[in-house]
């Protein structure tokens, strides 16, 4: 163990770091371009169905070959990874983002408006602020989905911890795998908690 | 005179033709508490919904305070407008003064004003200033409705709009809250458009009451109008056969007011008796009956005049065109056709068309002043020496 850090210490560090480089840009692209959507969608019923389709459909290319799929595409290395993982990450986001706008009891939407907020106030004060639980729990799920897919990354040049792990499979390494693999399960652990907590944070106290 | 709201032949249809509101027309005073009651289905959300734009009126124009509702902005419209649900839709992340003062909020008052205000409106209602910081679930149901309430009056709002506000409460917290809203009603002088399905809250609450079914208004009056006098069946349904009777005792009929003893007369006497009676008894008309007491006609001093050489017995010219009341008539048909018809009284007759009475101005006037006084026996004139 001792021997592994002091060999492969300071690559351990740089390769988590660009883990999680990757990720984090992967999921905000997700959060800004999902949680918007999915509160558009929510106005427009119809399109919704549609737009969830395709967002569901793109979740079951095996994230393999999406990868692969990228390289003709943006070619290899950190941005093309970024794309894929994004295009992972919105899924979960907007569909949590859509069923926790959706369901926000429709007495408060028509109080709301009853009373004279215009859509976007109605939004922003009252629909948002009720339905971030969901939303939250949908970043969450996203975020640990994408730290680990982020691994496979690696496979088209885009660092991060599967260096390690395509390494220790290439050279028959088992220290190199497990080396790799534990700091992947740890990130996303450690990502959820602190995504909950945050979620804590913004949920408003009386709806816990 | 302009009227405060004024619907004007305003119909709402639904795809597929089906209307919700057909081609209904009334006004409404500022400071009237209206009641709109009826089935479900029947329209009355819809009405009331109307008024602040929720829903838009597919044909004809709703005025509210002289401005067409179509022409004004519906979010600055609703902000004039008190909004009470009957989910009540406190919001549930806010705390109670942030509540209470969305509509300030949005308006844009200063934080001060807007925690001035809230303290203020929850003294209106006796509850303790600690509330503003919990949250609507920390409340019970009632105290939750109150909050509701008050959040339609915090910008000032002149018009108040309620759908079914207090449905979902127990009877006791609902009659409490039945009592506040009256009273701030009363106090405040605001119009109050309260949509409702129990009778005896429209009875107690409204000024006037509009029946709606199929859309339509089938009545619209005061209370005791729709009690004593109900348009139709379904109305009579509505308000239910015991309230009816209920309402009864407070309602005279004819024969608790007429006079028993008329001047009658049978057709068989002479002119010359039935002067002598009219002298007698210091009247210028007789009612003539036969030996059963039948009401068979009417003889005036006039008539008599008129045929006093050609006729001789009264049967030969009285008037048989009498009209008459039944002793179980409602006094107030009677008030209408005497005081209408300009006539100084009119029979009374029994189910059997035997005479029994008669009332006269004098009785009414006695009727209209109990009505004017009520229970207290005499004015209180003392007090104006």
């Amino acid at each position: 163990m001792l021997t592994f850090l002091n060999q492969h210490g300071s690559d351990l560090l740089i390769k988590t770091w660009e883990q999680l480089y990757i990720s984090t840009i992967a999921l905000i692209l997700g959060i800004i371009v999902a949680v918007p959507l999915g509160i558009i969608l929510t106005r427009f019923s119809k399109t919704a169905k549609i737009v969830i389709a395709i967002a569901s459909m793109l979740q079951t290319v095996p994230s393999l070959a999406l990868l692969a799929l990228m390289i003709p595409l943006f070619g290899i290395g950190k941005i093309p990874a970024v794309i894929a993982l994004f295009i992972y990450s919105l899924l979960p986001i907007l569909r949590n983002t859509y069923i926790g706008m959706h369901d926000v009891d429709p007495i408060l939407k028509d109080s709301a408006k009853g009373m004279g907020m215009t859509a976007f106030q109605s939004i922003m004060q009252v629909e948002i602020p009720m339905a971030t639980p969901v939303i939250m729990a949908g970043i969450r799920l996203s975020a640990v989905y994408v730290i680990a897919w982020a691994t496979l990354a690696s496979y088209i040049g885009a660092g991060g911890l599967g260096d390690l792990i395509f390494n220790g499979l290439n050279l028959f390494k088992p220290d190199l795998i497990i080396g790799g693999t534990i700091p992947v399960t740890l990130l996303a652990l450690i990502v959820d908690f602190g995504l909950g907590r945050l979620e804590q944070q913004m949920t408003p106290a009386a709806i816990k | 005179m302009t009227h405060y709201l004024t619907f004007d032949h305003v119909s709402k249809l639904y795809r597929g033709g089906n209307k919700a509101v057909d081609d209904i027309s009334f006004t409404v005073d500022q400071g009237e508490f209206i009641c709109l009651i009826g089935t479900s289905g029947s329209g009355k959300t819809t009405t009331m919904r109307m008024i602040n734009r929720m829903i838009t009126p597919t044909q004809g124009s709703i005025t509210l305070a002289g401005e067409d509702l179509a022409n004004v902005d519906p979010v600055k419209l609703r902000r004039r407008i008190g909004y009470v649900i009957q989910n009540i839709g406190l919001m549930p992340h806010m705390t109670i003064q942030d509540n209470i003062t969305i509509v300030p909020k949005l308006l844009k008052w200063s934080p001060e004003k807007r925690h001035t205000k809230a303290l203020e409106l929850l003294k209106l209602v006796e509850m303790p200033a600690t509330f503003l910081d919990r949250y609507p679930s920390q409340l019970s149901g009632g105290q939750q409705q109150r909050i509701g309430v008050i959040r339609a009056l915090a910008a000032g709002q002149d018009i108040i709009l309620m759908d079914e506000p207090f449905g979902a409460l127990d009877p006791i917290t609902r009659e409490a809250l039945q009592d506040l809203v009256k009273q701030l009603q009363s106090e405040l002088g605001k119009t109050i458009i309260f949509v409702t399905h129990d009778m005896d809250e429209a009875l107690k609450l409204a000024s006037r009451i509009a029946i709606m079914d199929n859309g339509q208004i089938i009545q619209m009056g005061t209370p005791n109008e729709i009690l004593r006098n109900p348009a139709n069946q379904f109305v009579e349904d509505l308000i239910g056969h015991e309230r009816l009777i209920e309402a009864k005792p407070n309602v005279e009929t004819v024969g608790q007011i007429m006079l028993k003893s008329p001047v009658a007369i049978t057709p068989g006497k002479s002119l010359v008796d039935a002067i002598r009676l009219m002298r007698q008894r210091r009247v210028d008309t007789l009612l003539v009956v036969d030996e059963n007491r039948h009401l068979k006609g009417l003889v005036d001093i006039e008539n008599i005049d008129h045929h006093y050489k050609d006729a001789t017995s009264v049967s030969d010219i009285m008037t048989t065109q009498v009209s008459y009341v039944n002793e179980k008539d409602l006094v107030r048909d009677t008030i209408e056709r005497i005081l209408k018809r300009g006539w100084k009284y009119v029979p009374v007759v029994n189910d059997d068309h035997q005479l029994v009475g008669i009332v006269t101005r004098t009785a009414l006037v006695d009727v209209v002043y109990d009505a004017v006084w009520g229970d207290t026996d005499e004015p209180d004139t003392q007090s104006e020496q």
